[in-house]
Protein backbone atom coordinates (compact mmCIF):
# COMPACT_ATOMS: atom_id res chain seq x y z
CA UNK A 1 0.00 0.00 0.00
CA UNK A 2 3.07 2.42 1.09
CA UNK A 3 4.12 1.74 -2.68
CA UNK A 4 1.50 2.97 -4.69
CA UNK A 5 1.24 6.94 -2.93
CA UNK A 6 3.65 9.35 -2.51
CA UNK A 7 5.13 9.23 0.43
CA UNK A 8 6.37 13.00 0.40
CA UNK A 9 3.03 14.30 -0.52
CA UNK A 10 1.65 12.18 2.22
CA UNK A 11 3.94 11.66 5.38
CA UNK A 12 3.11 14.89 6.40
CA UNK A 13 -0.29 16.19 6.89
CA UNK A 14 -1.92 19.01 6.24
CA UNK A 15 -4.27 19.32 8.91
CA UNK A 16 -1.59 20.33 11.89
CA UNK A 17 -3.14 23.48 12.28
CA UNK A 18 -6.51 22.64 13.34
CA UNK A 19 -6.45 19.64 15.59
CA UNK A 20 -5.03 20.53 18.41
CA UNK A 21 -7.42 23.77 18.58
CA UNK A 22 -10.05 21.12 18.14
CA UNK A 23 -9.10 19.01 21.38
CA UNK A 24 -8.55 22.41 23.35
CA UNK A 25 -12.06 23.46 22.99
CA UNK A 26 -13.37 20.44 23.75
CA UNK A 27 -10.82 20.50 27.11
CA UNK A 28 -12.48 23.80 27.50
CA UNK A 29 -16.47 22.42 27.21
CA UNK A 30 -15.94 18.95 29.28
CA UNK A 31 -14.21 20.93 32.33
CA UNK A 32 -11.23 20.06 32.01
CA UNK A 33 -9.08 21.70 34.79
CA UNK A 34 -5.67 19.94 35.40
CA UNK A 35 -3.49 18.67 32.24
CA UNK A 36 -0.14 16.88 32.57
CA UNK A 37 2.38 16.22 30.29
CA UNK A 38 5.54 15.06 28.73
CA UNK A 39 6.37 16.98 25.38
CA UNK A 40 5.78 15.48 21.95
CA UNK A 41 6.68 17.00 18.89
CA UNK A 42 2.88 16.36 17.75
CA UNK A 43 1.22 17.48 21.45
CA UNK A 44 3.43 20.75 20.82
CA UNK A 45 0.93 22.93 19.58
CA UNK A 46 -1.99 21.62 22.26
CA UNK A 47 0.70 21.91 24.83
CA UNK A 48 1.08 25.76 24.07
CA UNK A 49 -2.82 26.29 24.27
CA UNK A 50 -3.04 24.48 27.59
CA UNK A 51 -0.33 26.62 29.04
CA UNK A 52 -1.84 29.57 27.89
CA UNK A 53 -5.43 28.64 29.11
CA UNK A 54 -5.96 30.53 32.70
CA UNK A 55 -9.19 27.41 32.99
CA UNK A 56 -6.10 24.69 33.28
CA UNK A 57 -3.52 24.22 35.29
CA UNK A 58 -0.80 22.70 33.14
CA UNK A 59 1.63 20.27 34.82
CA UNK A 60 4.91 19.33 33.38
CA UNK A 61 5.83 16.08 34.26
CA UNK A 62 9.71 14.11 34.53
CA UNK A 63 7.74 11.10 33.77
CA UNK A 64 4.44 9.69 32.36
CA UNK A 65 3.33 7.81 35.16
CA UNK A 66 3.32 11.27 37.51
CA UNK A 67 0.95 12.02 35.30
CA UNK A 68 -1.82 9.37 36.20
CA UNK A 69 -1.21 10.82 39.99
CA UNK A 70 -1.50 14.02 39.62
CA UNK A 71 -5.03 12.83 37.67
CA UNK A 72 -6.33 10.62 40.69
CA UNK A 73 -5.39 13.62 43.30
CA UNK A 74 -7.48 16.11 40.80
CA UNK A 75 -9.95 13.88 40.91
CA UNK A 76 -10.17 13.22 44.38
CA UNK A 77 -10.27 16.97 44.92
CA UNK A 78 -13.15 17.28 42.38
CA UNK A 79 -11.21 18.18 39.17
CA UNK A 80 -11.08 16.53 35.91
CA UNK A 81 -7.57 15.92 34.43
CA UNK A 82 -6.42 14.66 31.19
CA UNK A 83 -2.76 13.46 30.12
CA UNK A 84 -0.64 14.27 26.77
CA UNK A 85 2.14 11.96 26.47
CA UNK A 86 3.76 10.21 23.35
CA UNK A 87 3.41 6.29 22.80
CA UNK A 88 6.38 5.44 24.26
CA UNK A 89 5.44 7.28 27.74
CA UNK A 90 2.72 4.70 27.88
CA UNK A 91 4.97 1.95 28.83
CA UNK A 92 5.95 4.36 31.62
CA UNK A 93 2.11 4.25 32.71
CA UNK A 94 1.79 0.54 32.89
CA UNK A 95 1.94 0.03 37.13
CA UNK A 96 0.18 3.20 37.33
CA UNK A 97 -2.83 2.51 35.95
CA UNK A 98 -3.56 0.44 38.62
CA UNK A 99 -4.83 3.52 39.93
CA UNK A 100 -7.61 4.31 37.47
CA UNK A 101 -8.90 0.55 37.04
CA UNK A 102 -8.69 -0.03 40.36
CA UNK A 103 -10.34 3.06 41.72
CA UNK A 104 -12.62 3.57 38.93
CA UNK A 105 -10.81 7.13 38.46
CA UNK A 106 -11.55 9.00 35.02
CA UNK A 107 -8.38 9.03 33.47
CA UNK A 108 -8.42 10.40 29.50
CA UNK A 109 -5.14 10.32 28.32
CA UNK A 110 -4.56 11.50 24.64
CA UNK A 111 -1.54 9.37 22.69
CA UNK A 112 0.09 10.93 19.83
CA UNK A 113 2.07 7.79 18.02
CA UNK A 114 5.61 6.63 16.89
CA UNK A 115 6.88 3.51 15.74
CA UNK A 116 4.33 3.48 12.66
CA UNK A 117 3.49 5.45 9.42
CA UNK A 118 6.55 6.34 7.76
CA UNK A 119 8.88 5.98 11.03
CA UNK A 120 12.76 6.42 10.98
CA UNK A 121 13.89 5.43 14.51
CA UNK A 122 13.43 1.80 15.05
CA UNK A 123 13.93 2.88 18.70
CA UNK A 124 10.54 4.15 18.76
CA UNK A 125 8.93 0.70 17.14
CA UNK A 126 8.79 -1.43 20.19
CA UNK A 127 6.58 0.47 22.41
CA UNK A 128 4.62 2.33 19.49
CA UNK A 129 3.50 -0.72 18.31
CA UNK A 130 2.39 -2.12 21.93
CA UNK A 131 1.18 1.43 23.32
CA UNK A 132 -2.72 0.36 22.49
CA UNK A 133 -2.58 -2.81 23.94
CA UNK A 134 -1.03 -2.00 26.63
CA UNK A 135 -3.35 0.54 27.77
CA UNK A 136 -6.49 -2.05 27.16
CA UNK A 137 -4.02 -4.71 29.32
CA UNK A 138 -4.36 -2.71 32.16
CA UNK A 139 -8.02 -2.10 31.31
CA UNK A 140 -8.40 0.96 29.48
CA UNK A 141 -10.57 1.49 26.59
CA UNK A 142 -8.62 2.85 23.08
CA UNK A 143 -9.91 4.56 20.71
CA UNK A 144 -7.63 5.63 17.33
CA UNK A 145 -7.94 8.31 15.37
CA UNK A 146 -6.55 8.88 11.61
CA UNK A 147 -7.53 11.47 10.37
CA UNK A 148 -8.24 15.30 11.11
CA UNK A 149 -12.23 15.36 10.58
CA UNK A 150 -12.38 12.37 13.20
CA UNK A 151 -10.22 14.27 16.11
CA UNK A 152 -13.18 15.78 17.42
CA UNK A 153 -15.78 13.86 17.36
CA UNK A 154 -13.08 11.22 18.55
CA UNK A 155 -11.78 12.56 21.29
CA UNK A 156 -15.54 14.05 22.90
CA UNK A 157 -16.74 10.66 22.36
CA UNK A 158 -13.76 9.20 24.82
CA UNK A 159 -13.61 11.99 27.25
CA UNK A 160 -17.39 11.33 27.81
CA UNK A 161 -16.85 7.81 28.45
CA UNK A 162 -14.06 8.56 30.70
CA UNK A 163 -16.08 10.88 33.13
CA UNK A 164 -19.42 9.47 32.51
CA UNK A 165 -18.12 5.33 33.31
CA UNK A 166 -14.99 6.52 35.64
CA UNK A 167 -12.06 4.85 33.46
CA UNK A 168 -8.77 4.72 31.89
CA UNK A 169 -9.34 6.12 28.13
CA UNK A 170 -6.79 6.12 25.59
CA UNK A 171 -6.92 8.65 22.41
CA UNK A 172 -4.11 7.33 19.86
CA UNK A 173 -3.44 9.96 17.34
CA UNK A 174 -2.42 8.27 14.52
CA UNK A 175 1.08 8.92 13.10
CA UNK A 176 -0.81 10.06 10.12
CA UNK A 177 -2.33 12.39 11.59
CA UNK A 178 0.45 14.06 13.23
CA UNK A 179 3.03 13.50 10.20
CA UNK A 180 6.26 11.46 10.44
CA UNK A 181 9.09 13.06 12.08
CA UNK A 182 11.76 14.55 9.97
CA UNK A 183 15.36 14.08 10.99
CA UNK A 184 17.83 16.11 9.22
CA UNK A 185 19.46 14.61 6.68
CA UNK A 186 16.90 12.48 5.60
CA UNK A 187 14.88 13.95 3.21
CA UNK A 188 12.19 11.67 2.71
CA UNK A 189 11.55 12.16 6.82
CA UNK A 190 11.03 8.79 6.58
CA UNK B 1 22.59 4.97 58.83
CA UNK B 2 21.96 7.57 61.95
CA UNK B 3 22.47 5.35 64.99
CA UNK B 4 19.11 3.82 66.54
CA UNK B 5 18.80 6.54 69.29
CA UNK B 6 18.94 9.16 66.82
CA UNK B 7 15.14 8.22 65.66
CA UNK B 8 11.94 8.58 66.81
CA UNK B 9 8.84 5.87 67.51
CA UNK B 10 6.87 6.11 64.19
CA UNK B 11 3.68 5.78 66.04
CA UNK B 12 4.48 9.22 67.88
CA UNK B 13 4.94 10.65 64.29
CA UNK B 14 1.82 9.93 63.23
CA UNK B 15 -0.23 10.00 66.12
CA UNK B 16 1.08 14.11 66.13
CA UNK B 17 1.01 14.74 62.08
CA UNK B 18 -2.84 14.02 63.22
CA UNK B 19 -3.39 15.59 66.72
CA UNK B 20 -6.36 17.47 66.67
CA UNK B 21 -6.96 16.97 63.04
CA UNK B 22 -9.51 19.77 61.29
CA UNK B 23 -10.02 19.37 57.50
CA UNK B 24 -6.69 18.11 56.47
CA UNK B 25 -6.34 15.82 53.49
CA UNK B 26 -3.79 12.69 53.43
CA UNK B 27 -2.61 10.65 51.28
CA UNK B 28 -0.66 7.62 52.67
CA UNK B 29 1.56 6.16 50.60
CA UNK B 30 1.68 1.79 50.84
CA UNK B 31 3.28 -0.10 53.87
CA UNK B 32 3.41 0.66 57.17
CA UNK B 33 2.67 4.51 56.81
CA UNK B 34 -0.89 3.03 56.10
CA UNK B 35 -0.78 0.59 58.89
CA UNK B 36 0.15 3.27 60.91
CA UNK B 37 -2.07 6.32 60.06
CA UNK B 38 -5.46 3.82 60.18
CA UNK B 39 -4.60 2.72 63.55
CA UNK B 40 -4.57 7.07 64.43
CA UNK B 41 -7.91 7.24 62.97
CA UNK B 42 -9.51 5.30 59.45
CA UNK B 43 -10.54 8.76 58.66
CA UNK B 44 -12.41 9.17 55.71
CA UNK B 45 -10.03 12.34 54.17
CA UNK B 46 -7.45 9.48 54.20
CA UNK B 47 -6.33 8.15 50.92
CA UNK B 48 -4.10 5.24 52.04
CA UNK B 49 -2.32 3.52 48.99
CA UNK B 50 -2.06 -0.38 48.44
CA UNK B 51 -0.36 -0.40 45.31
CA UNK B 52 0.90 2.51 42.92
CA UNK B 53 4.60 2.90 44.59
CA UNK B 54 6.27 5.99 44.00
CA UNK B 55 2.16 7.66 43.04
CA UNK B 56 1.71 9.19 46.90
CA UNK B 57 3.24 12.52 46.23
CA UNK B 58 1.71 12.88 42.44
CA UNK B 59 -1.65 12.53 43.88
CA UNK B 60 -1.13 14.88 46.52
CA UNK B 61 0.42 17.44 44.48
CA UNK B 62 -3.25 16.96 42.14
CA UNK B 63 -5.22 17.43 45.19
CA UNK B 64 -3.68 20.36 46.70
CA UNK B 65 -3.89 21.73 42.69
CA UNK B 66 -7.67 21.21 43.27
CA UNK B 67 -8.46 22.22 46.52
CA UNK B 68 -6.03 25.00 47.38
CA UNK B 69 -7.69 25.91 50.28
CA UNK B 70 -7.18 22.90 52.21
CA UNK B 71 -4.05 21.36 53.83
CA UNK B 72 -2.89 18.45 52.20
CA UNK B 73 -0.29 16.15 53.71
CA UNK B 74 1.33 13.41 51.73
CA UNK B 75 2.44 10.68 54.62
CA UNK B 76 5.00 8.01 53.03
CA UNK B 77 8.14 5.82 53.67
CA UNK B 78 11.01 6.34 52.34
CA UNK B 79 10.85 3.32 49.93
CA UNK B 80 7.95 4.78 48.15
CA UNK B 81 9.20 8.30 47.80
CA UNK B 82 12.23 6.79 46.35
CA UNK B 83 10.28 5.41 43.53
CA UNK B 84 9.02 8.46 42.31
CA UNK B 85 11.91 10.79 42.87
CA UNK B 86 10.87 12.82 39.72
CA UNK B 87 7.64 13.98 41.70
CA UNK B 88 10.16 16.36 43.74
CA UNK B 89 10.98 17.93 40.91
CA UNK B 90 7.40 18.36 39.28
CA UNK B 91 5.96 19.20 42.58
CA UNK B 92 8.53 22.05 43.51
CA UNK B 93 7.77 23.85 39.71
CA UNK B 94 4.01 23.52 40.98
CA UNK B 95 4.88 25.32 44.35
CA UNK B 96 1.64 24.49 45.95
CA UNK B 97 1.25 26.41 48.93
CA UNK B 98 -1.14 23.74 50.87
CA UNK B 99 1.14 20.23 50.19
CA UNK B 100 3.33 19.08 52.96
CA UNK B 101 5.34 16.10 52.69
CA UNK B 102 6.10 13.41 55.84
CA UNK B 103 8.57 10.92 55.20
CA UNK B 104 8.72 8.08 57.12
CA UNK B 105 12.32 7.25 57.04
CA UNK B 106 13.23 3.75 58.57
CA UNK B 107 16.27 2.77 56.13
CA UNK B 108 14.68 -0.39 55.25
CA UNK B 109 11.98 -1.55 52.74
CA UNK B 110 10.00 -2.95 56.33
CA UNK B 111 7.80 -4.89 54.66
CA UNK B 112 9.68 -7.27 52.20
CA UNK B 113 12.32 -8.27 54.87
CA UNK B 114 13.75 -4.97 55.95
CA UNK B 115 16.77 -4.97 52.64
CA UNK B 116 18.17 -0.94 53.03
CA UNK B 117 16.97 1.44 51.16
CA UNK B 118 19.13 4.13 50.24
CA UNK B 119 18.75 6.38 52.38
CA UNK B 120 20.73 3.74 54.52
CA UNK B 121 23.88 4.72 52.03
CA UNK B 122 23.56 8.33 52.88
CA UNK B 123 20.85 9.88 50.17
CA UNK B 124 19.34 12.57 51.92
CA UNK B 125 15.96 13.31 51.00
CA UNK B 126 15.89 16.45 52.65
CA UNK B 127 18.34 17.68 50.41
CA UNK B 128 16.99 16.26 47.38
CA UNK B 129 13.92 18.26 48.21
CA UNK B 130 15.46 21.31 48.80
CA UNK B 131 17.64 21.27 45.50
CA UNK B 132 13.92 20.43 43.89
CA UNK B 133 13.10 24.12 45.27
CA UNK B 134 10.79 22.80 48.09
CA UNK B 135 10.23 25.91 50.14
CA UNK B 136 11.42 24.31 53.35
CA UNK B 137 12.97 20.76 54.26
CA UNK B 138 14.37 18.97 57.27
CA UNK B 139 15.83 16.11 58.73
CA UNK B 140 14.08 15.04 62.10
CA UNK B 141 15.63 12.37 64.16
CA UNK B 142 14.85 14.01 68.01
CA UNK B 143 12.24 15.02 70.02
CA UNK B 144 13.23 19.06 69.17
CA UNK B 145 13.60 18.55 65.79
CA UNK B 146 10.55 16.00 65.27
CA UNK B 147 8.31 18.71 66.73
CA UNK B 148 9.56 21.22 64.50
CA UNK B 149 8.94 18.97 61.03
CA UNK B 150 5.39 18.27 62.25
CA UNK B 151 4.71 21.78 62.44
CA UNK B 152 6.12 22.44 59.28
CA UNK B 153 4.11 19.48 57.62
CA UNK B 154 1.23 20.52 58.95
CA UNK B 155 1.04 24.06 58.91
CA UNK B 156 3.95 25.82 57.16
CA UNK B 157 3.74 27.21 53.85
CA UNK B 158 4.62 24.40 50.90
CA UNK B 159 5.57 22.76 49.46
CA UNK B 160 7.91 21.55 52.04
CA UNK B 161 9.61 17.95 52.97
CA UNK B 162 10.12 16.53 56.33
CA UNK B 163 12.55 13.36 56.41
CA UNK B 164 11.80 11.95 59.89
CA UNK B 165 13.83 9.38 60.93
CA UNK B 166 11.96 6.42 62.66
CA UNK B 167 12.95 3.09 64.35
CA UNK B 168 12.93 0.38 61.91
CA UNK B 169 10.12 -1.52 63.69
CA UNK B 170 7.92 -2.88 60.86
CA UNK B 171 4.91 -1.21 62.45
CA UNK B 172 3.54 0.30 65.87
CA UNK B 173 0.71 -1.52 66.12
CA UNK B 174 -0.05 -5.36 66.65
CA UNK B 175 -2.13 -6.44 64.98
CA UNK B 176 -1.74 -4.33 62.08
CA UNK B 177 -5.08 -1.81 61.21
CA UNK B 178 -5.89 -2.09 57.72
CA UNK B 179 -7.91 0.22 55.94
CA UNK B 180 -10.72 -0.79 52.89
CA UNK B 181 -8.66 -2.26 50.22
CA UNK B 182 -11.50 -1.90 47.60
CA UNK B 183 -9.64 1.89 45.89
CA UNK B 184 -13.84 2.49 44.84
CA UNK B 185 -14.86 2.71 48.51
CA UNK B 186 -11.27 4.58 49.40
CA UNK B 187 -11.85 6.66 46.67
CA UNK B 188 -15.42 7.24 47.27
CA UNK B 189 -15.89 8.29 50.41
CA UNK B 190 -12.70 10.49 50.45
CA UNK B 191 -15.11 12.33 47.56
CA UNK B 192 -18.16 12.53 50.04
CA UNK B 193 -16.63 13.41 53.00
CA UNK B 194 -15.01 16.23 50.58
CA UNK B 195 -17.56 16.94 47.97
CA UNK B 196 -20.60 15.97 49.48
CA UNK B 197 -23.15 13.73 48.66
CA UNK B 198 -23.54 14.64 45.00
CA UNK B 199 -20.12 14.11 43.85
CA UNK B 200 -21.33 10.16 43.75
CA UNK B 201 -23.56 10.91 41.23
CA UNK B 202 -20.70 12.27 38.74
Amino acid sequence: MLDSVNMSATIGSQNTKEWPEVIHGIFRSMRIRQVGYVPDSGHAKLIGACVDDPEIVSVPLTSEEEGIGLITGAWLGGQRGALLMQSSGVGNCMNMFTLATNCRIPVLVLVTMRGEWGEFNPWQVPMGQAASSAIELLGGLVYRVEDSTSVGPTVEAAAKVAFNTSRLVGVMLAQQLIGAKRFSGNSDGA
Amino acid sequence: MAPKNDRVPRNQVVSELFAGRQEELAIIGLGSPVWDCTAVEDHPLNFPLWGAMGGAGMIGLGLALAQPERRVLVVTGDGELLMGLGALATIAAQAPKNLGIAVLDNGIYGETGGQLTHTSYGIDLAEMASGAGFSQTITAADEESLSRAIHMVRFEPGPVLAAIKITEDHYSYSPKVLPPRDGVVLKSRLREALLGADSLKE
